[in-house]
């Protein structure tokens, strides 16, 4: 029998990035490396909780890999409700249980163009996966954001790779990041990339059309609310592309744009 | 101290079982624990059919519990039976399958397909679902439904043990209970969740795409443990307590009043050991409490006078 995965490991390092307004965080999380014997892959996630949380937060909660190396593994997560405002209050020191890597990957081709697209936290998972490539000069990053990029682990990817962003400050700036999108996608499609996406459910369906449409090697990571993590409870399923129940925490939450129906 | 359990002729390791449908198959708990350290594993409810189970979202995180419609989706009794069960440790560890139907024939088809399994340990029927519109519940509700059902299926078991699940949405469990003895049922295991439901104010909507569904969690522990004293108190047959179980100690109250065996749901989603930890720690507990064996402690709760 292997070790067991559930481990508690220590806060290393806490702290909000830029200056993002009170209720609505987002933070930095540095945890020491739980140790795991077949390392992890770039687009898996954790399910994390607290050792101290009481009975009243019955779930641990899934965040993205943004990055690890031997020693730290780096989480952000924006605080959006009960779960993450009560992880904003860790301390250094603070132990947390922690199990995984859990679910699918995003893949890394050496050689072709790859344009990632961020939607808000969406972006987590690209730090990792610049770090981790070969050849960043093949890499792009789009980032729709809505608040300042200063917020975001942006200017560290900038330093490494082609990047853009477009800030959402009114409903009509939908439409141009749409728009954008879809550009995007057909000009990766045109010279035979990969796209791999990771942000909000209506982000994702503008990648997803638009990769159907023009027929592009699409990847979309998918962010449902999740109880176990482990393919257990059911309850973070999303439908196939023949319109069966499929577990996004154990099938994804990486799928192919192709292999899953987003309409329904 | 000697854990190990007689359940209805089966013999059990010790009295932690997992609950249906928080537990999977069991090979999703494989990297966190050693399957075989627990008493048995309930796998999830298992239809004739494939079901594709409720839209989403079905779940939502409540004060110290949760609300689950997933619906029953299960991938068909078949393809458990030739790609799960083949991969569990079945030989050294019960496998206790949990049935669900719509009505009593299905049933005791489902368990016609199952009686020769030779890796099914026992068969738990789930009369209780809140979260299908057909069968579950309505049985659950109807003592002379809960007989028939117990009787179907009794009768296409073979050998294997049969254990009916219970409601506790129903005004009197003892009944229920009684219902399922009658039925010629071997035991019973309680509570499955209890009927509830979560709005959103913002949005105003309700949190679960089936707008009902079921409570489950440490905020459920109190009624369950008085559904399962009632219960052990109105039947012979041994009883399977479980509804918020998260601790050795909330195990032990379970058997305190009564319970041969201990079911850990929810729990398991506070952390994936829940369950393994809870068989390692129950007999330290028990010996905190000065208890003798297990036996001894089983049921000994002292009522006022
Ligand atoms: C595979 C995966 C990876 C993720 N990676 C990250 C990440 O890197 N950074 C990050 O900030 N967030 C990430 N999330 C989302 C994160 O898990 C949720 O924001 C978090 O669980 C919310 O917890 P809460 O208790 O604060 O919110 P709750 O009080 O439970 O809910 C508050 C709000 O958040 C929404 N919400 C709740 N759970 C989820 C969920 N699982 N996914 C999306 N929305 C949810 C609710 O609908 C509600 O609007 C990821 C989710 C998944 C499934
Ligand atoms: C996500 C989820 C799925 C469930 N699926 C089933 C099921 O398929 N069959 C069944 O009999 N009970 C099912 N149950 C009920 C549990 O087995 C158990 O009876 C109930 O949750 C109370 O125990 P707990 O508080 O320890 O979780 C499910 C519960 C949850 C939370
Ligand atoms: S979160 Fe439980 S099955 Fe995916």
């Amino acid at each position: 029998m292997s070790a067991n995965n559930c481990r508690a490991v220590k806060v290393v390092d806490i702290k909000p990035l830029g200056h993002s307004s009170p209720g609505e965080e987002i933070v930095e999380l540095k945890l020491e490396y739980p140790g795991w014997e077949s390392g992890w892959r770039v687009g898996q996630f954790v399910m994390i909780r607290p050792v101290s949380w009481p009975l009243d937060l019955i779930w641990g909660r899934p965040f993205s890999i943004s990055n690890a190396d031997d020693t730290t593994l780096t989480i952000l997560f924006q605080v959006v409700g009960r779960g993450t405002k009560r992880l904003m209050e860790l301390t250094k020191g603070d132990s947390v249980n922690i199990w995984g890597p859990l679910g699918s990957f995003f893949s890394k081709p050496k050689d072709r163009p790859v344009l990632m697209l961020a939607g808000g936290m969406g972006i987590a998972p690209f730090c990792g996966y610049v770090d981790s490539h070969e050849q960043p000069e093949n890499l792009k990053l789009f980032f729709a954001h809505r608040p300042p990029l200063g917020n975001y682990p942006y200017k560290a990817l900038s330093d490494k790779v082609e990047v853009e962003d477009i800030q959402e400050t009114k409903p009509e700036d939908i439409q141009t990041i749409i728009a954008r999108v879809e550009a995007l996608v057909k000009e990766y499609g045109d010279k035979n990339g990969l796209v791999v996406a990771c942000g909000p459910t209506p982000f994702l369906r503008t990648i997803q059309r638009a990769a159907l449409k023009y027929g592009v090697d699409a990847e979309l990571s998918l962010e449902n609310r999740m109880a176990c993590g482990v393919g257990a409870c059911l309850g973070c399923v999303c439908k196939d592309s023949e319109g069966h129940h499929t577990q996004v925490c154990t099938s994804g939450p990486v799928f192919k744009a192709t292999a899953i129906d987003m309409e329904g | 101290m000697d854990m190990s359990v007689d359940f209805a002729g089966l013999k059990l390791k010790n009295p932690i079982l997992t609950a249906s449908g928080t537990f999977g198959s069991g090979l999703e708990f494989k990297r966190f624990g050693d399957l075989e350290s627990l008493g048995g594993i309930v796998v999830k409810g298992l239809s004739l059919k494939p079901r594709e189970g409720n839209p989403m979202p079905r779940i939502a995180e409540t004060p110290c519990g949760m609300l689950n419609a997933i619906g029953i989706q299960n991938p068909g009794v078949e393809d458990f039976l030739t790609k799960k069960l083949p991969k569990l440790p079945w030989k050294t560890l019960p496998i206790f399958v949990n049935l669900y139907a719509t009505d009593a024939a299905e049933f005791g088809e489902l368990a016609a397909v199952l009686a020769g399994e030779e890796g099914v340990a026992a068969l738990e029927v789930n009369v209780s679902c809140p979260n299908v519109k057909e069968g579950g519940i309505a049985f659950g509700q109807d003592p002379s439904q809960i007989t028939k059902v117990a009787e179907a299926v009794k009768k296409n078991a073979g050998n294997k043990p049969v254990i009916i699940k219970l409601s506790p949405n129903v005004t009197d469990i003892a009944t229920c209970a009684r219902a399922a003895e009658d039925g010629g049922a071997d035991g019973i295991s309680l509570i499955n969740t209890l009927s509830g439901m979560a709005v959103d104010i913002e949005r105003r909507t309700p949190r679960l795409a089936n707008v009902i569904g079921g409570l489950s969690g440490p905020a459920v522990k109190p009624v369950a443990l008085r559904c399962v004293y009632q219960a052990v108190n109105a039947v012979k047959i041994p009883v399977i307590g479980l509804g918020g179980i998260a601790t050795a100690e909330d195990a032990a109250e379970f058997l305190l009043v009564g319970a041969t065996a201990v079911q850990i749901g929810t729990a398991n989603f506070l952390r994936p050991d829940t369950a393994f930890k809870i068989a390692e720690e129950l007999p330290k507990v028990l010996a905190r409490v000065n208890a003798k064996s297990l036996d001894e402690f089983r049921g000994s709760l002292i009522l006022p006078k």
